[in-house]
């Protein structure tokens, strides 16, 4: 019996995604385990094993297809010696377990439910009857606009031809219909490219990466949609900076940066004043009781956002050791899902720019981002004297809808004095 | 007198003024309306409806002739066109009392007077040059018409050279005419006054009659106008008329050659002028461009509180628009939801002459100069049941539609009965149909609107009766 291949979730909640490219051919044999296919989601690109043997019989869907929904028939593969006139015999529609990622446990893949049970909320919306003129209908169907996410401007809201001459062409607006649930980027009232087209300013065009696109929604969604409010505070690293020299110099290629004292003081702070390791949700504060760090990382394509799990009960060594490979998987797009999807709270740290102060926005669903520049020998007034001091500014955004001002500037004082009493993070 | 207020109020009461007003009093609002002559305006006293009437009259007249065409011998008969005019006057008079209810009913105050904006909210109604009225009005709604366009040399005399006015209430039936302009009142005259027997000479300035509509559909209502015994000189101007005791010498120049046509009676129908002189509009911050008033998509003026609609403000000068331009304005001041603005392309034009004509949006010339790439439907009622049953099979319908979209970008049709079924178009243009709905739509059997079905699946293909 041929067995279907299918579009695997590679994340909770991944909908669709790019079949980048084809590894095997049709007539290739494969094993369990060989890696038959690479595809990109909106954040990173993913190897696709075969977990059963046989012939890859028929490519369904061709390399370089975009928008494949998830669990949409992809291949087919054929048992050893079965006749490829089985494959017109093919069910429509088996468990989609044939295929499972690279580099995932193969229950994870095994339990598709889960993932599909988040999605259903975003898609739940998007089947709902969308009010929409014949010909608004068509014009969407072929510039491929999603309808549930444009408003309309006609008789009783019905979505209209004008109302899609605005709309933006193509996925991205489904994409961010079903991929972030009711949120809808305003479409932005000037077009530079007309702009730029109107008034001859030359230029470029980069279509815009799955990456880029989650950023822009993302982004926009948190600056739009999360009242933020910032605090700043300086920390004198002198002690931090001598424990760190003392550390290193101690074993042979150990190399702990500036970086990791940070996320450590960072997860440390939130286990001391658990009042800041919060999420805000309509219904409840959410108060975890873990604290997983984000780190943000740029990468070719983009910001991502590798996460140190519990990182106040890891060790500056092992912190150390996971960032290095972290860091390094994320400029390749090799980072699982799992392993940048969550954290409780994220660290950006532009300091090795030479950037002294900046805010930071807040990644949804986290309510809180520690902004860190660089640490620089300033002058500071100690006991009425003046004196040198390597001194680093953070300034932190937090969500007010789940931490008020007074327990925001709680923890950075919790936060300040780990970094400036260093030996705390050894324990 | 002291001032009046109100919180509408509508200076003139044409199908714009008068729908306006009732729309006004129907939202709450305490309404006044200003009219100088009578309640219903030209389309109800001297244009749209009494030339129906005079139409319909022209029409009995060629089915008698006709007669024997459906079994009937008929070997003499008259008619008299005092009593056709006549009748013609009791439908306007009947039609203009019941506005006057209408009113009445909505408790709108009607002043009889001139209308002059004096400034902020501000109106003057004066009667024979004595201020009768002064109203203060939160809101005022310009609705003050047109009349018809003079050309220099073509002045009307009220005896010789008519206006529709006149051509619409003489006092003996002319034995011959020289219509000038082919536009909707031109044709509609020509085609009353040929179809009771008069000589019609039609003189047209552009290329073809008709010049709005499609080129198909006026080459063939051409066709059958000359076929009616009607002479039709285009690219022609009247260039001078020699005014006799009892007839006209018109002086027609075409083609390079001037013309000399001996008639009882000119008909001018060269287009219509806004009435946007002395109504004050130098007392406000009301623009006019070439003579018609600047408004945006909701109607209003560049003067707050100011608003004007129908004839007085940019075309298409037809009184369905009017109406509906009188209803956006006031639903918009209400604050209503949903109201949107007018799409130009949705507006059907008719003209009732025969064969009738009718059209709405684009037409296919006008589509292809906005770069659509078309797909165009044709029908002949030669096709159609119904059509044939009546023996009106004279005329087609054309549909044009994008290519790409499926959208139906226009319709236009000459052929029996067509003003009554553009509205099908129209509801399904409104609607932004495609050719699929209207194909999906199931026409009743047998009707002559099933040509319009036969032309939308033409465009695709797929006529079955062709």
């Amino acid at each position: 019996m041929p067995h279907n291949v299918l579009m695997p979730a590679l994340s909770p909640t991944m909908t669709e995604g790019k079949l980048a490219k084809w590894v095997k051919k049709e007539g290739d044999k494969v094993k369990a385990g060989d890696v038959i296919a690479e595809i990109e989601t909106d954040k990173a690109t993913m190897e696709v094993e075969a977990v059963d043997e046989g012939v890859l019989a028929k490519i369904v869907v061709p390399a370089g297809t975009d928008g494949v929904k998830v669990n949409s028939l992809i291949a087919m593969l054929l048992e050893e010696g079965e006749d490829a006139s089985a494959l017109s015999n093919a069910p429509a529609a088996p468990a989609p377990k044939t295929v499972t990622p690279a580099n995932q446990p193969a229950a994870e893949a095994a339990k598709p439910a889960p993932a599909m049970a988040v999605a259903t909320p975003a898609q739940a919306k998007s089947s709902g009857r969308v009010f929409a003129s014949p010909l608004a209908k068509r014009i969407a169907k072929e510039k491929g606009i999603d309808l549930s996410a444009i408003k309309g401007s006609g008789p009783h809201g019905r979505i209209v031809k004008s109302d899609l001459d605005k709309a933006p062409a193509g996925a991205a607006a489904s994409k961010a219909a079903a991929a972030g649930g009711s949120f809808t980027p305003a479409a932005s009232s000037v077009n530079a490219q007309a702009l730029a087209d109107a008034y001859g300013i030359p230029y470029t065009l980069t279509p815009n990466s799955g990456v880029r696109k989650v950023i822009a929604r993302r982004l926009s969604e948190s600056k739009q949609t999360v009242p933020h409010f910032y605090l700043t505070v300086d920390c004198e690293l002198d002690a931090l900076l001598a424990l760190r020299k003392q550390l290193n110099d101690s074993m042979d290629g150990l190399k702990i940066s500036v970086n990791d004292f940070i996320i450590k003081a960072t997860a440390a702070a939130l286990q001391k004043f658990p009042a800041a390791n919060v999420s805000w949700t309509d219904d409840n504060i959410v108060q975890y009781t873990r604290a997983d760090v984000s780190v943000a990382v740029a990468t070719p394509n983009g910001l991502i956002t590798p996460i140190i799990v519990d990182a106040a009960n890891k060790s500056l060594k092992v912190i150390s050791s996971e960032m290095k490979d972290l860091g390094a998987r994320a400029k390749e797009g090799k980072l699982k899902p799992q392993e940048f999807q969550g954290g409780t709270i994220s660290v950006s740290n532009l300091g090795m720019f030479g950037i002294s102060q900046f805010s930071a926005i807040i990644n949804p669903p986290q309510a809180a981002i520690l902004a860190v520049g660089a640490g620089q020998e300033r002058v500071v007034v100690k006991n009425g004297q003046m004196a040198v001091a390597n001194v680093m500014t953070v300034t932190a955004s937090f969500d007010h809808r789940a931490i008020d001002g007074a327990v925001g500037a709680e923890y950075l004082q919790v936060f300040k004095k780990l970094i400036e009493n260093p030996m705390g993070l050894l324990l | 007198m002291s001032d009046q207020n109100f919180d509408v109020v509508v200076v003139g009461g044409g199908p714009g003024g008068y729908v306006a007003a009732i729309r006004a009093a129907q939202l709450g609002f305490s309404t006044a309306i200003v009219e100088r002559e009578h309640l219903g305006g030209i389309c109800l006293n001297w244009g749209c409806i009494p030339t129906k009437a005079l139409l319909r009259s022209a029409e009995i007249n060629s089915l008698i002739k006709h007669a024997d065409q459906y079994g009937f011998k008929i070997d003499s008969y008259s008619f008299d066109f005092k009593k056709i005019i006549e009748r013609s006057r009791k439908v306007a008079a009947q039609l203009s009392g019941g506005i006057k209810h209408l009113m009445k009913k909505n408790k709108v105050t009607v002043f009889d007077g001139h209308g002059k904006l004096l400034g902020k909210g501000r109106l003057d109604v004066s009667k024979d040059g004595k201020n009768v009225a002064t109203i203060v009005a939160k809101h005022i709604v310009l609705a003050t018409g047109a009349r018809a366009r003079v050309l220099p040399g073509l002045e009307p005399d009220g005896k010789l050279v008519w206006t529709y006015k006149e051509a619409m209430n003489p006092e003996a039936m002319p034995k011959s005419v020289l219509v000038v302009g082919s536009g909707a009142i031109g044709i509609e005259f020509a085609s009353f006054y040929r179809q009771l027997g008069a000589d019609v000479t039609v003189v047209e300035v552009m290329d073809r009659v008709m010049p709005v509509e499609d080129a198909e559909i006026s080459a063939i209502a051409r066709k059958q106008f000359e076929k009616q015994g009607m002479k039709i000189m285009t690219g022609a101007k009247v260039v001078k008329l020699d005014r006799g005791a009892n007839d006209v010498t018109v002086h027609v120049e075409a083609g390079g050659k001037t013309e000399q046509i001996k008639v009882e009676r000119v008909i001018s129908a060269v287009g219509i002028v806004a009435n946007t002189e002395n109504i004050g509009v130098e007392n406000t911050k009301v623009k006019l461009d070439r003579g018609h008033i600047v408004v945006n998509e909701w109607l209003q003026t560049d003067e707050p509180g100011v608003y004007a609609i129908g004839d007085c403000v940019p075309g298409p000068w037809l009184a369905h628009k009017a109406s509906h331009e009188g209803v956006i304005c006031i639903e918009k001041i209400k604050g209503l939801p949903d109201v949107h603005p007018m799409k130009r392309e949705n507006i059907p034009g008719c003209t009732y002459c025969t064969p009738q004509v009718a059209s709405v949006g684009l037409t296919e010339a006008k589509a292809k100069e906005k770069g659509y790439d078309v797909k165009v439907g044709r029908f002949p009622f030669i096709g159609n049941g119904k059509a044939v049953a009546l023996g009106e099979t004279d005329g087609m319908i054309k549909t044009v539609f994008d290519a790409k979209t499926g959208e139906l970008l226009g319709a236009h049709m000459v052929g029996p009965e067509v003003t009554e079924m553009i509205q099908g178009y129209v509801v399904g243009k409104t609607m932004e149909t495609t050719e699929l709905d209207l194909m999906h739509t199931i026409f009743p059997h047998p009707t002559i609107s099933e040509a319009m079905h036969e032309s939308v699946l033409d465009a695709y293909g797929k006529a079955l009766h062709i």
